[in-house]
């Protein structure tokens, strides 16, 4: 009866063997090389010593992790929380109103954006910003002098440049969670006078709690990870100015062939990233208790 | 009265944030068509499509492209398949097994994968399974695989199991009857699955820049980068046209999957939870 048992459960093997050697392994052995002087080369590539808390002690005391954290806090802040889920609610809501061809139109624009292979956004994001770019072309037209948009103001481009890339998916969670609201109750409303705003806010935000909440964390995890994006635009520069997590991990281990120290600032990434998993999957299980 | 205006005010405000959507690819069309392209985007004086055919090369785009595809078709292929297999038992089957595993997977989901990519570079360089093509598929096939058992048990929860019971009644195995009745009832669904996974992987930069590295092994997403010329100049007009011809296979079958069943189905797929 038991081994019945067991060999019911036996397609789920393939499944399980990939996720472990492909996505436990390297969790596991993240947490372990942060712990080592593992290198890219060299005689530490071959056989790295351990450190003990060595590459954690320097993240506290380097100036390059403190920015970092504060700058991925402010990306994913600004271009996932406000941006991507404000602009993606917004560009919802008017489309309740609006003509079909209209809001058929402008969700082909928004999802092309987020559809593109992300090499490809990238290079349009960066010529868009570009000195001769696009972006200053327009200022230009307004009579507005440009700015060296990725020099001067890196984190605030590839703060656009993300909302740009990513706002359709918080476009048509909304317009998914939007089409499930009842028109009676929203016109019960209209009746007893509310007013616009406050019949979104007291009426049809509440009625879409859920899918507000399961947006945020899916783009907010989406958004902790994004790399190509800022790689392809600024490189993390000028000189660490939109360093964010992912590429200070990337930088440290390939560009200076630190593993180490690399798989520290990746682990800690990743506990990062664990944490928002784990509200998500308690936030879902919640709903459904 | 009132009802026409705010919907002229909602088309207008639509219509701007639509231009301000489009305003950055419209560099990447005209630049295509432009043979002095550069970053400024303005209407190509003597438009040709000489960028294109500089570029259909079968260095310079057969290769990468086909490459592009094996691993996203091999990449999709082999999430289907272990993700269908995993939901089976997890949809038909009750066991104290299934709630762990399926909140456990969940959270795999949420795994920033950029994160992991220094370490499994360190694990791939120990294994000896740096520019492998096939390593490199199991690799991306399993960062997309929690996401994928989550939407095909959903799919799966959706077919009936009286129509399963009868043909056990008559002697066919689990196999069978998954094979039989089962897949083709979900059909919709994996093939929602299948594609979502190959755009994914299509779109996929970050993965093969780290994994592969023979140029007879890169994809489009990495080949990208000859046109950073060795000698210093940029292409623009070539880097423009090859985007598009890159980017074209997934804009058709994202086209294909969102008219055929809606936006809405593979969501709640994903999000029912």
């Amino acid at each position: 009866m038991k081994i019945r048992r067991l060999s019911r459960l036996l397609p789920v093997a393939p499944a399980i063997l990939l996720l472990l050697v492909f996505l436990l392994a390297p969790v596991a052995w993240s947490f372990y090389a942060s712990f080592t002087d593992a290198a890219l080369t060299g005689k530490a590539a071959r056989e790295p010593q351990w450190v003990g808390a060595e590459n954690y002690v320097r993240m506290v005391t380097d100036d390059a992790f403190p920015t970092a954290v504060w700058l991925t806090v402010v990306f994913v802040a600004a271009s996932a929380v406000l941006g991507q889920n404000l602009l993606g609610l917004l560009i919802a809501l008017l489309m309740t109103r609006s003509r079909k061809s209209v809001s058929d139109w402008v969700g082909t624009a928004v999802v092309a954006a987020w559809v593109l292979p992300e090499i490809v956004a990238a290079f349009a994001a960066y010529a868009y910003f570009n000195r001769d770019g696009t972006l200053n072309q327009l200022l230009a037209v307004l009579g507005t002098h440009g700015l060296d948009w990725l020099y001067s103001f890196p984190l605030v481009a590839i703060i656009l440049a993300n909302t740009w890339r990513g706002t359709a998916f918080s476009m048509l969670v909304y317009r998914a969670a939007l089409a499930n609201v009842p028109r009676d109750v929203s016109e019960a409303a209209l009746m007893d006078g509310a007013r616009g705003w406050q019949r979104l806010a007291f009426i049809t935000l509440p009625l879409i709690r859920n899918s507000i909440a399961t947006n945020l964390m899916l783009i907010t995890l989406q958004t902790l990870a994004v790399f190509t994006l800022i790689w392809v635009m600024t490189a993390g520069g000028p000189a660490n100015a939109s360093t964010t997590l992912p590429v200070l991990a990337y930088q440290e281990a390939f560009k200076f062939g630190d593993i180490g120290y690399g798989t520290a600032v990746a682990s800690v990434l990743i506990l990062l990233g664990m944490v928002f998993g784990a509200v998500y999957v308690w936030l879902l299980r919640e709903r459904r208790a | 009265m009132k009802r026409s205006r705010a919907r002229v005010g909602a088309d207008v405000a639509l219509l701007v944030i639509g231009l301000c959507f489009a305003a950055p690819l419209l560099w990447l069309v005209l630049a295509a068509v432009d043979p002095q392209a550069g970053y400024q985007t303005k209407v190509p004086p003597a438009p040709s499509l000489i960028n294109f055919s500089a570029v259909m090369t079968p260095e310079l785009l057969g290769r990468p492209l086909l490459n592009s595809f094996v691993l996203s078709a091999g990449t999709a292929l082999v999430n289907v398949l272990a993700a269908v297999l995993a939901a089976y038992p997890l949809s038909r089957y009750r066991s104290r097994f299934n709630k762990p595993f399926m909140y456990t997977v969940l959270l795999g989901t949420s795994l920033p994968v950029t994160a992991i990519m220094v370490p499994v570079y360190g694990l791939f360089v120990q294994l000896q399974l740096l520019d492998s093509m096939a390593a490199t598929i199991f690799f991306m096939a399993t960062t997309t695989l929690p996401m994928a058992i989550w939407m095909a048990k959903n799919f799966m929860d959706t077919v009936p199991l009286e129509l399963e019971e009868a043909a056990w009644m008559d002697g066919a195995s689990n196999l069978v009857t998954l094979r039989t009745i089962v897949l083709p009832l979900m059909g919709q669904g994996l093939g929602v699955v299948f594609i979502f996974v190959f755009i994914q992987a299509w779109g996929n930069f970050f993965v093969p820049f780290i994994l592969l590295l023979s140029t007879g092994k890169q994809p489009a997403a990495v080949s990208i980068f000859s046109f950073f010329g060795q000698h210093g100049a940029i292409a623009y007009g070539q880097l423009a046209a090859f985007s598009i011809l890159y980017s074209v296979p997934v804009l058709v079958l994202y086209a294909v999957v969102s008219r055929g069943m809606g936006n809405s189905f593979a969501m709640s797929g994903a999000m029912k939870g």
